[in-house]
């Protein structure tokens, strides 16, 4: 237990009259008053700033847009949706939705054993340990994580390096000619770009994980070991039950994440566009808001779905 | 205690888990190595390896910048000021959420986590979109309005797990001593939550300081550090004091992740506690 500063040394509370206490006394008998009072100021800020703007980007995505003028004009239509199932449009959902999904998969792999070390097995410094160098590369800047990935992929690049000094170039060529993972060279495949945004969202996957872990009560592991269960079996049958919804609240970061990025794939990877590409242009050059504003209901509703999935399978118990 | 945690029959972990969980660590870290080397990279404008050589010029360079240093100003302005709106409207929900229940809390729960779990393009084009319709031009005030919205999370959830571990018998204890609800908070409950608070600010600080994606849509022409770097990305010819910025803002936000983390240690232990 910390020493509590407020108990240890009593400040000896002068009996004050005036406003103060008069207010005080007040707040403390109308609860509700004193509520409101607290929860005015941030839902002024939210309501008005947040969902006000959500609410707003919602209602131009039914405005029209006309390609002639360039310009928008409040005529509510459903074309902006109808758009959205255009080949083209229809391939930049199946595009990034795939990357999402396959990046939540990588980063499960990835980080289940390093959050399972830390849970289990690190302890004393070694856990601190492993818990900084897991933080710190999650809060490290964005687009410096980034940045070092095209430094990292650039031919030439420590990668290439690496590669031909194993003599494993020509599997590496070979492998860039695959359909779907390759491109001309690493930092224009897709298999590049999913090393970087496995790279930036692993984090968010491993200590939602190794949270879940931890709140494993010992014992349950140690009565599943008296009651006959080889070691494998307690961890099929208890621990990663217990796991898993650690693993869904990670994916919902990982998924979430690169749902909704537009950085990576304009620095690394092949030109196919991403949700988030497709509406940073559609917004910045053409001005196009409402087509803009409806592939941005794409991701609020696949998130959506997937948050109450998440919600069902326990995973908002494990943040 | 400790022995107790321990059910595997064996004291070590087998080795195949160890090679995973510290390869895993070295994939985390390598790119953020690759960072500090390239820094002192000789070569202008190529990334080959392994470097030509090494040098300390480039430090010089970056620091002679008036874009670079501009930059850095801007965002920690930003930082400052988005903190600032964080704290004040974390606490104030913190204090709302953490004891009562209500009809709508739930949402306003939810409502304060939408702004991070949402990705950031959605928050970007709302702002902007909204922005637009109020017709107000981008500047630093529309930057941090954005950084103080998914921010206030950050604060949120630090104060509100310390007050929840606050013993409620302390503010009663406090009350039956003769103080008022000012001087609880003041005495009793400001020296629980102040370490906590402080913890808060300093992530919001960080999310701020590094965030890139709300900001492209929020800054107009306003360049803060992150968006000088995505620009930076355009100009091969500049790469060495892109790289030296780099490891100057790993190295700006390492530090107050560390002292967050110090801060909040030990009142986290969760071990064995299943919900």
């Amino acid at each position: 237990m910390e020493t509590l500063p407020g108990v240890a040394l009593p400040a000896p509370a002068r009996p004050r009259a005036g406003v103060a206490r008069v207010v005080a006394n007040v707040l403390y008998r109308r609860s509700t008053l004193y509520l409101l009072l607290l929860l005015t100021p941030p839902l002024l800020w939210f309501g008005g700033v947040y969902l006000g703007s959500l609410l707003s980007l919602l209602v131009q995505s039914f405005y029209t847009f006309d390609d002639f003028t360039m310009g928008v004009t409040p005529e509510l239509t459903w074309a902006n949706y109808k758009a959205l199932l255009d080949a083209a449009n229809h391939d930049i959902i199946l595009r990034t939705l795939s990357m999402a999904g396959t990046v939540t998969v990588a980063s499960a792999v990835l980080g289940f054993p390093v959050a399972y070390y830390m849970a289990r097995y690190a302890t004393g410094w070694r856990k601190g340990f492993f818990y900084i160098a897991v933080m710190l590369p999650m809060w490290a800047s964005y687009i410096v994580k980034a940045y070092s990935w095209t430094v990292i992929l650039s031919k030439g690049g420590i990668i290439y390096w690496l590669v031909e000094r194993l003599y494993l170039l020509p599997a590496l060529e070979w492998a860039l000619t695959l359909p779907g993972v390759g491109g001309s060279s690493l930092s224009t495949s897709n298999l590049g770009r999913f090393l970087v945004f496995t790279y930036i969202w692993l984090p968010y996957m491993i200590l939602p994980i190794q949270a879940a872990i931890e709140r494993v009560p010992g014992n349950l592991m140690q009565a599943a070991a008296d009651l006959g269960a080889r070691p494998t079996q307690s961890f099929r049958t208890v621990l990663l039950p217990l796991a898993f919804p650690g693993v869904v609240a990670g994916s919902i970061f990982t998924f979430s994440l690169t749902l909704g990025d537009y950085i990576i794939p304009q620095l690394v990877g092949p030109s196919g566009l991403f949700i988030g590409n497709m509406v940073y242009t559609m917004q910045g050059s053409i001005g196009n808001i409402p087509m803009a504003a409806s592939f941005t209901v794409v991701p609020i509703v696949i998130i959506g779905i997937y948050l109450t999935v998440a919600r069902k399978l326990g995973a908002f118990d494990a943040l | 205690m400790r022995s107790e945690a321990r059910y595997e029959d064996g004291p070590r972990a087998p080795w195949w888990l160890k090679v995973l969980a510290y390869g895993g660590l070295l994939f985390l870290h390598f790119p953020i190595l690759m960072v500090g080397l390239y820094a002192f990279n000789t070569e202008e404008s190529a990334f080959s390896f392994p470097l030509k050589g090494l040098t300390l010029r480039w430090f010089q360079a970056a620091a002679e910048r008036e874009d670079v240093l501009g930059a850095i100003k801007l965002s920690l302005q930003v930082a400052v000021a988005s903190t600032a709106v964080a704290l004040v409207l974390g606490t104030l929900l913190a204090g709302a959420l953490y004891r009562r229940r209500f009809f709508g809390k739930e949402a306003i729960n939810l409502m304060v986590i939408l702004p991070i779990a949402l990705p950031g393009i959605i928050t970007g084009i709302a702002l902007l979109s909204a922005f637009r319709l109020a017709e107000v031009t981008p500047n630093f005030w529309t930057i941090a309005v954005g950084h103080a919205t998914f921010c206030v999370v950050m604060v949120y959830n630090n104060v509100v797990a310390r007050l929840r571990r606050m013993p409620h018998s302390l503010l009663e204890a406090s009350a039956d001593l003769g103080a008022d609800g000012f001087q609880t908070f003041r005495h009793v409950v400001m020296p629980q939550m102040a370490t906590a608070l402080l913890a808060g600010g300093i992530l919001a600080f960080a999310l701020s300081f590094d965030e890139l994606i709300v900001t492209t849509f929020t800054a107009g022409h306003e360049k803060t550090l992150p968006i000088w770097l995505l620009d930076q990305l355009g100009r091969p010819r500049d790469v060495p004091v892109t790289n030296v910025v780099a490891l100057w803002v790993m190295l700006i936000t390492a530090v107050p992740i560390l002292v967050a983390w110090r801060l909040t240690r030990g009142t986290e232990d969760v071990a064995g506690s299943s919900k």
